[in-house]
């Protein structure tokens, strides 16, 4: 090899990414003001968010909680860069997003890896479009793989992973090229309760060596509390902030945390503010007459009958 | 009706102790001794071979026996005439030109078809201008069969041999065509966005998505377009051809030589297996993420 050759090579390496302690150094500050979005529709418009104001500091772990419809992955992917807001702003740094990009992470719900490329080859993804080297990104991707135990599976592809693994290769995907930001979309609403629990450590074990920010989005109470330093709950649509909660739980968090009196007394309040905006999401109270209704027929045996 | 199934495959599975153990003891040995029999890859390829030597059999009995069950067999030639004559064939270097010939054909005209169809496709699945512009055209283009080009082709080329190519050309175009576009259609939009986040531009997105996302429904066009292609080329060849295997099919009957027909024929099934399995291996070879189909 030549000397120039080795000597860009060296360069290259050395600026394709800083080393994963370096990153606390670096901002990764959410602004969003004001926040309004609403879509065309063929009937018109929809309103799906307004007014929203929230901030993530650098370095926080944030949740937005709110009952389904009422635009959380709406404002996740304006900030994201899918999507223009209609009124105020959304900044990251004191910029406003324009577009998507590497500085910001993304976790959606859905599984979302290649399936045409290996487990290391979905990680090197993002590493391949800032044109790290082959080899570079390659070592680079293996020690991923490695800190997230995901090792023996690089050269699978993701068919053959099962749904947590493949929400946790996702996960490493975002980091490996080193996001400040990490939006997570109810990443592990598709899991179940046991790898739903784990996949919540390893993230916060990831966050807390990385401290990057992080907005996640989720509609389970115990999740958000157990994550976050603060939640924010949302009303129904057009959805807005109605509540900003801190949780002064101490960290790191054991699994055990969820049985402290700390914990469920957040619970409570939580579960009574978004009690309230699902029942106006859903419509509204089932009515008491229909339920005496209800009540009569099968009084009257009517159901027993025909069964 | 499920249920009456199931009781039936139960029945026999639930029997009283000791004739069970007896049961169970008994077919063990002979079954092993036979085993590679139960081998899927083995066990086709013997029901195959089985079922193509009963083909063989019944035009064999067909054509000594000369039937005339409406259907007539008479003049048709028997396997072993056929065999002589693709020994004869086989000696000259005729038979072996037209072979090459239509080989030549197919592979200019399908080669040209996915060279142009593949990322016509794929351009328009991404660009919506191009797409309204192109799809009408393609819409009114699409129904007319390939052979119902041949009066068309003959004056729009100045050679026979291109006009010939050209009719494989639209047989495969199609096809590859709306399967590409299919193909796009149905990318997953998480993905492209997944992407995006990453930090893909528009041509890396174009290339490390859309693309090998669409393959698998490129290779289907591909797969399709091949066989519409020997249809439209063996059919161009028998009107207007001056050489090829189909034109030496048509010939042989000209000619009264019936058992060069046959011949003809298995030449060009031979032919169209062979291009399709090539199709196939390049699709498991370009694709080896997906599950072998
Ligand atoms: N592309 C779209 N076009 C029109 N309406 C949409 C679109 N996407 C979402 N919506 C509507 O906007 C509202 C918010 O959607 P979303 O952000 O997905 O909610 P959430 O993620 O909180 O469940 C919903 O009522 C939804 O029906
Ligand atoms: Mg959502």
């Amino acid at each position: 090899m030549s000397v120039t050759s080795l000597k860009a090579r060296v360069a290259r390496a050395g600026q394709a990414q800083p080393p994963l302690d370096a990153r606390s150094e670096r901002q990764g500050r959410i602004e969003i003001e004001d926040f309004g979005l609403r879509y065309k529709t063929p009937t018109g418009f929809t309103e799906a968010v307004t007014g929203v104001s929230l901030t993530v500091e650098p370095g926080e772990f944030v949740s937005i909680i709110g009952p389904s419809g009422c635009g959380k992955s709406t404002m996740l992917n304006a900030l994201a860069g899918f999507l223009k807001p209609t009124s105020g702003s959304v900044r990251v740094d004191g910029k406003p997003v324009d577009g998507p990009g590497a500085d910001r992470g993304m976790i959606f719900q859905q599984y979302s890896l290649f399936p045409w490329k290996t487990v290391r080859q979905n990680v090197e993804f993002g590493l391949k479009m800032k044109g790290v080297e082959a080899a570079e990104r390659q070592r680079q991707a293996r020690t991923l793989l490695g800190l997230a135990g995901l090792s023996q599976f690089e050269d699978h592809y993701p068919e053959a992973l099962s749904g947590g693994m493949k929400q946790r290769v996702g996960i490493v995907r975002a980091l490996a090229t080193g996001p400040r930001i990490l939006l997570l979309d109810e990443p592990f609403g598709a899991l179940d309760a046991q790898t739903r629990l784990i996949m919540q450590q390893i993230l916060t074990n990831m966050w807390q060596r990385l401290k990057i920010s992080v907005l996640f989005v989720t509609h389970d109470i115990d999740e958000a509390i157990f994550l976050s330093d603060r939640v924010y709950v949302m009303t129904a649509r057009p959805g807005s902030i109605k509540a900003e909660i801190a949780v002064p739980l101490a960290r790191p968090r054991e699994p055990a945390v969820i049985m402290s009196s700390e914990f469920l007394a957040l619970r409570r309040g939580l579960m009574s503010l978004i009690r309230e905006e699902s029942l106006k999401a859903m419509g509204g109270e089932i009515n008491a007459d229909a339920l005496k209704g209800l009540a009569t027929n099968f009084d009257n045996n009517d159901l027993a009958r025909s069964l | 009706m499920s249920n009456v199934m199931a009781s039936n495959v139960l029945a026999p599975a639930a029997p009283l102790p000791q004739a069970g153990a007896a049961r169970t003891a008994e077919p063990q040995a002979p079954s092993r001794s036979v085993r590679w029999l139960h081998d899927l890859p083995v066990r086709s390829a013997l029901v195959g071979a089985a079922s193509i030597a009963l083909f063989v059999l019944a035009w064999h009995v067909a054509t000594t026996w000369k039937l005339d069950l409406y259907v007539r067999f008479m003049n048709v030639p028997t396997p072993a005439d056929v065999l002589a004559s693709a020994e004869a064939a086989w000696g000259s270097p005729t038979f072996g030109s037209h072979l090459l010939m239509s080989c030549r054909r197919i592979a200019y005209g399908f080669a040209l078809a996915a060279l142009v169809a593949i990322p016509l496709g794929l351009l328009m699945g991404r660009f919506r201008l191009l797409r309204e512009m192109v799809f009408p055209v393609s819409e009114v283009l699409r129904p007319i069969p390939a052979i119902a080009w041949v009066p068309m082709s003959i004056m729009l080329w100045p050679t026979n041999e291109q006009s010939i190519v050209f009719i494989t050309f639209l047989g495969s175009f199609f096809p590859i065509l709306l399967n590409t576009l299919h193909g796009m259609a149905t990318v997953d939009p998480v993905l492209v966005r997944a992407a995006r986040c990453l930090g893909a531009r528009e041509a890396a997105v174009f290339r490390e998505v859309y693309l090998p996302a669409t393959l698998p429904q490129i290779f289907t066009g591909l797969t399709v377009g091949m066989g519409v292609a020997w249809v439209s080329l063996i059919a161009a060849e028998m009107i207007s051809g001056q050489f090829g295997i189909g034109y030496f099919t048509w010939e042989a009957y000209s000619l009264v030589q019936y058992p060069d027909i046959a011949l003809g024929m298995i030449a060009i099934g031979v032919l169209g297996l062979a291009s399709s399995w090539t199709i196939r291996l390049l699709g498991r070879l370009v694709m080896p993420w997906s599950p072998a189909r």
